[in-house]
């Protein structure tokens, strides 16, 4: 293995990585040791603290630096002689163009959301460099080898995308603890804290939205001189207890479901013992905001406790009173964010009440925050084996070993004995709409929706589109670059208002669309059909997209698996993974071990939002295969999920 | 468990790995003492695991003196001549370690792992060896089980692009959990002794082909004298012969134990830093599982070969094995 050829084509190659995160580390380590001496890395992002626990080539005295820039410079402390060049940015800035691409001999792949994997996979493509990709959650892991021509691209199956709720779950009939924590951070923080100018649907209660509060907006405004207690109690009041009341003259929404329960401030906490909650002049001596804290002012220290109605509501109304007090000029322009303290308080003591008032279970401020956060499992050890398998996978593809490339599935309980499960990679998807080209077709209004719509729904959020060019025919209806006029730019913002029908080159049933992203050099035809209804629940963007291989259906649809429990490793069937440096697709495989049938560690896959830290329990279709092979050894094969049935493809 | 809670500084730097063992796992493992030997690229990979883990200390051993070979699969060791010469490997290892984590205790413990008494034993929650003869290795597994408190014994071995890992829990119980309910599970490991003293004949058809080489490697250096992986291509055609003697006593078909395959791992002295990783990463998976009780720990050999890409457990020598 280790031969003087192999180690001059590893000398002598060019990689690029993207991700200097959990995975990213572990690589840039293993890459330098095993020889490699020209490796450029890009990461956007900055080191926290929570990375520290893996990430081993940062300390705490790097935190808030640029993470490619800091793992450069420790591995160059071991191997001083090699080149790394760092990009402390994003991988879908425009410097990053097909050229760039081309330079490399192949691509490595350690990132964690899928829309950036989406724009690599095409980048690799268009420029035709292999791509190895990687993702990890807790003790599982996969690596997959991505050759253009040769096996599927990275976006030939279906990837699960984020779970999103319909609306009057979040905002009328919340279930379970996940849709009341949606309703805290995305409703109810923004409307308290964020920009005001954004729509927001926190006083939609079910369908009746007329006969509600006439002045809900107002409610929201701290009156000029009202005292920032009296406003906490105010808000409280208005949320958890009046727009309850309000909910509940909604007979029909009640008739199947448990009815809430309003909770008011004052029968939680007498108006007399306000003035124990907490002591502002305690914290943040230096007047550095991001250490106010709610919890430290009121002296409750685990946040893995479990706060009781009266805590909660303290937490609520102290932490409401801090970022008015000390946070003033944060307030208006604040988005959620998991490593804010404070902001993950009162998310915490919002989604708290709320479940009371539901009868849904309490959580700690620990699991509210990582449900909210979207906080992915992370340890060290399963980023170190992933990180092992892509340089072993990247190896191979410098000697065009394709016959050898494998997918290799990292699992928690082995599987035919296996730990590391290596499987065949598939051919490419002849429907696959990314490196087949094979068209799309759009179910919309058209004479409803606007381009706007589509530019936004489709082509931004379903195809991962970065910077697009819209046509029909050779007309242009929609452009985005430097290098516009004035004229031109006033010209496709106009266009992004109309209707469909109505655009320069009208839309209609029939219509064929050209969609292009001139810097992923990636193009699809979309085939426009028009259709009178949608329905409000199931198809929320008002259209429907279809043509390649749907996302399969998910067997209760209603019922997502929270992200981010403890338990959620060992659950079994619909089990759960979700994910840190990536969205990671697990196959359901079943394998005969002694004659006992059992399913593969009890994964059967499933998919992570980047939104909410929900995790579908969908996506595992793909059927195994075993073949025996010369050696008597058995491998296992997984056929495609949608690919086409029975029919097994292998690269030969 | 106890009330003891963590620190915030603990719960801020944990934070992503309680989200995956719990803070009772993270607890037990900020009580565990672990303590390795042989400080090759495998155990340098697994060292920087459990340190980032959190275990409440690491004890090193390995007096070797820093040389050439020894940066290859080495991350700890900058090629600085002034940092690591007049150091021995552990010395310099826990120079590098220590700083991983400012919470574990990284020390040194010079002196040879056979000469200490079963009570030097007593201290540790784990005992991993590495680059040690097959006798070493028999010798530290009992004074292990013959302890009052269990200690849980690893050796791992990398070997060109291939990599084994032994472990031995002795009477092992765990919460295993399946589906919504968990389950009480007792686990019986025998020890490295009985593991390879296990005829081939009766083992399964198809074990692992590695398990068979690596005793055919081990029982030569045995004979020889020689000194753990002091081995190379030249003692090929002896170790053939000791192969071939090997399968006719044990009444194995020789083919199951490859020539190329012992070629491979006589002519691959190095590690192949890859595969450090990987083995070195399953083994602090394992050792997290053991000092946590959580997760089904691997019973009790677990091999991984680059070239088919398999990482495979085989339980040999259990009770149970060969029904």
């Amino acid at each position: 293995m280790g031969s003087e050829q192999q180690l001059e084509v590893i000398k002598s190659a060019k990689v690029l990585m993207v991700g200097a995160g959990g995975i990213g580390c572990e690589l840039l380590k293993t890459l330098a040791l095993s020889g490699f001496q020209d490796i450029h890395i890009i990461d956007m992002d900055t080191i926290e603290v929570s990375n520290l626990n893996r990430q081993f080539l940062f300390r705490q005295s790097h935190v808030g630096q640029s993470k490619a820039k800091v793992a450069r410079e420790a591995v160059l402390r071991f191997r001083p002689n090699i080149n790394i060049t760092p990009y402390h940015a994003n991988v879908k800035g425009p410097e990053f163009n097909v050229d760039f691409f081309k330079q490399f001999n192949v691509v490595l792949n350690g990132l964690d959301n899928l829309d950036a994997r989406r724009h690599v996979n095409r980048l690799c493509l268009a420029a035709d460099v292999p791509l190895v990709e990687s993702g990890t959650t807790g003790f599982l892991g996969q690596v997959t080898v991505h050759v253009k021509g040769k096996t599927e691209c990275y976006e030939c199956q279906p990837k699960p995308t984020p779970k999103s709720y319909p609306v009057c779950t979040i905002t009328s009939t919340p279930s379970k603890f996940v849709h009341c924590i949606v309703w805290a951070k995305d409703l109810l923080f923004a409307k308290l804290f964020g920009d005001k100018s954004q729509g927001n649907d926190l006083n939609v209660r079910s369908s009746d939205g007329a006969s509600s509060s006439e002045n809900a907006e107002d409610a929201f405004e701290r009156r000029a001189d009202e005292d920032v207690e009296q406003y906490g109690r105010r808000i409280y009041d208005h949320v958890f207890g009046y727009n309850i009341e309000m909910a509940l003259g909604n007979e029909e929404t009640w008739k199947n479901r448990n009815r809430p329960k309003p909770i008011y401030s004052c029968d939680v906490l007498p108006e007399n013992l306000s003035y124990q909650n907490g002591t502002l002049e305690k914290d943040c001596p230096n007047g550095d905001s991001s250490l106010v804290s709610a919890m430290a002012s009121l002296g409750l220290k685990n946040p893995q406790d479990i706060w009781s109605l009266l805590e909660n509501t303290r937490i609520f109304l102290e932490a409401l009173k801090l970022f008015f007090v000390k946070r003033e000029k944060d307030i208006g322009n604040l988005i959620f964010d998991k490593d804010d303290q404070l902001a993950v308080e009162i998310v915490t003591a919002a989604a708290n009440i709320r479940a009371a008032s539901f009868g849904i279970p309490l959580h700690s401020l620990f699991e509210a925050k990582g449900i909210a956060g979207n906080i992915v499992h992370a340890v060290a050890t399963t980023n170190a084996i992933i990180a092992g398998l892509i340089v072993i996978e990247a190896i191979k593809v410098l000697h065009g070993d394709t016959n050898r490339y494998r997918m290799t599935y990292c699992v928690e309980h082995p599987a035919r004995k296996m730990l590391l499960m290596p499987v065949e990679p598939f051919e490419p998807n002849k429907a696959c709409y990314v490196c087949s080209e094979t068209p799309l077709t759009l179910e919309v209004n058209t004479s409803r929706s606007k381009l706007r719509d589509i530019v936004e729904k489709i082509v931004k959020n379903k195809l991962g589109m970065n910077l697009p060019l819209i046509m029909h025919g050779s007309a242009l209806l929609y452009e985005v670059g430097d290098d516009l006029e004035e004229v031109e730019v006033a010209n496709y913002e106009a266009n992004l208002e109309k209707v469909l029908a109505e655009l320069p080159s009208p839309v209609t049933g029939g219509t064929v669309l050209t969609v292009e992203d001139l810097q992923q050099e990636f193009t699809c035809s979309i085939n426009i059909k028009h259709r009178e209804e949608f329905d409000e629940e199931k198809e929320p963007d008002g259209m429907l997209l279809s043509g390649w291989t749907q996302p399969p259906t998910t067997e209760k649809d209603n019922d997502p698996t929270l992200a981010n429990k403890e338990s959620t490793s060992s659950a079994a069937q619909t089990a759960v993974v979700e994910v840190d440096e990536v969205e990671i697709v697990l196959p359901s495989v079943r394998v005969d071990i002694g004659g006992a049938k059992r399913k593969l560690s009890d994964i059967s896959s499933a998919a992570t939002s980047a939104a909410t830290g929900v995790v579908d329990a969908t996506h595992s279709s793909r059927k195994p295969e075993e073949i025996e092979d010369d050696d008597n050894d058995v491998v296992v094969m997984i056929d495609g999920g949608n690919l086409g049935a029975n029919k097994k493809k292998r690269v030969q | 468990m106890d009330n003891e809670e963590l620190t915030e500084q603990e719960t801020a730097l944990y934070d992503r790995q309680i989200r995956v063992w719990g803070v009772d796992a993270q607890r037990r493992l900020s009580k565990s003492h672990i303590l390795v030997s042989g400080m090759k690229g495998t155990v340098v990979e697994f060292c920087k695991n459990i340190v980032l883990a959190g275990v409440g200390s690491l004890t090193l051993m390995d007096d070797r003196m820093v040389t050439e070979d020894s940066l290859s699969a080495n991350f700890l060791i900058p090629p600085v001549d002034d940092v690591f010469r007049g150091k021995s490997l552990a010395e310099v290892c826990c120079d590098a370690l220590r700083d991983f984590n400012p919470m574990v205790q990284v020390s040194v413990q010079k002196g040879d792992l056979s000469s200490f008494d079963g009570d030097f034993y007593d201290k540790f929650s784990a005992v991993v060896v590495s680059c040690c003869s097959l006798a070493t290795k028999r010798l530290i597994n009992e004074k292990c089980r013959k302890r009052q408190k269990r200690i849980a014994f690893y050796t791992v071995d990398c070997r060109d692009s291939c990599g084994e890992i032994f472990v031995d829990l002795q009477n092992y119980t765990y919460a295993q959990k399946r589906l919504d309910e968990t389950i009480e599970c007792q686990l019986q490991y025998p020890s490295f002794e009985e593991a390879v003293a296990v005829r081939w004949s009766t083992l399964p058809r198809r074990l692992s082909k590695l398990y068979f080489a690596m005793r055919v490697i081990e029982n030569f250096e045995e004979a020889e004298g020689r000194k753990a992986g002091e081995t190379s291509i030249a003692d090929l055609p002896r170790i053939l012969k000791l192969k071939k003697e090997l399968c006719e006593e044990q009444s194995l078909n020789e083919s199951h134990i490859p020539d190329a395959l012992l070629e491979r791992l006589l002519i691959g002295t190095k590690e192949h830093p890859p595969v450090c990783a990987i083995i070195g990463g399953i083994l602090g998976q394992e050792v997290i599982k053991a000092i946590s009780g959580k997760g089904d720990p691997l019973k009790n050999f677990f091999f991984f070969d680059a070239l088919d890409g398999k990482g495979i457990i085989e339980d040999i020598g259990s009770i149970s094995t060969g029904n």
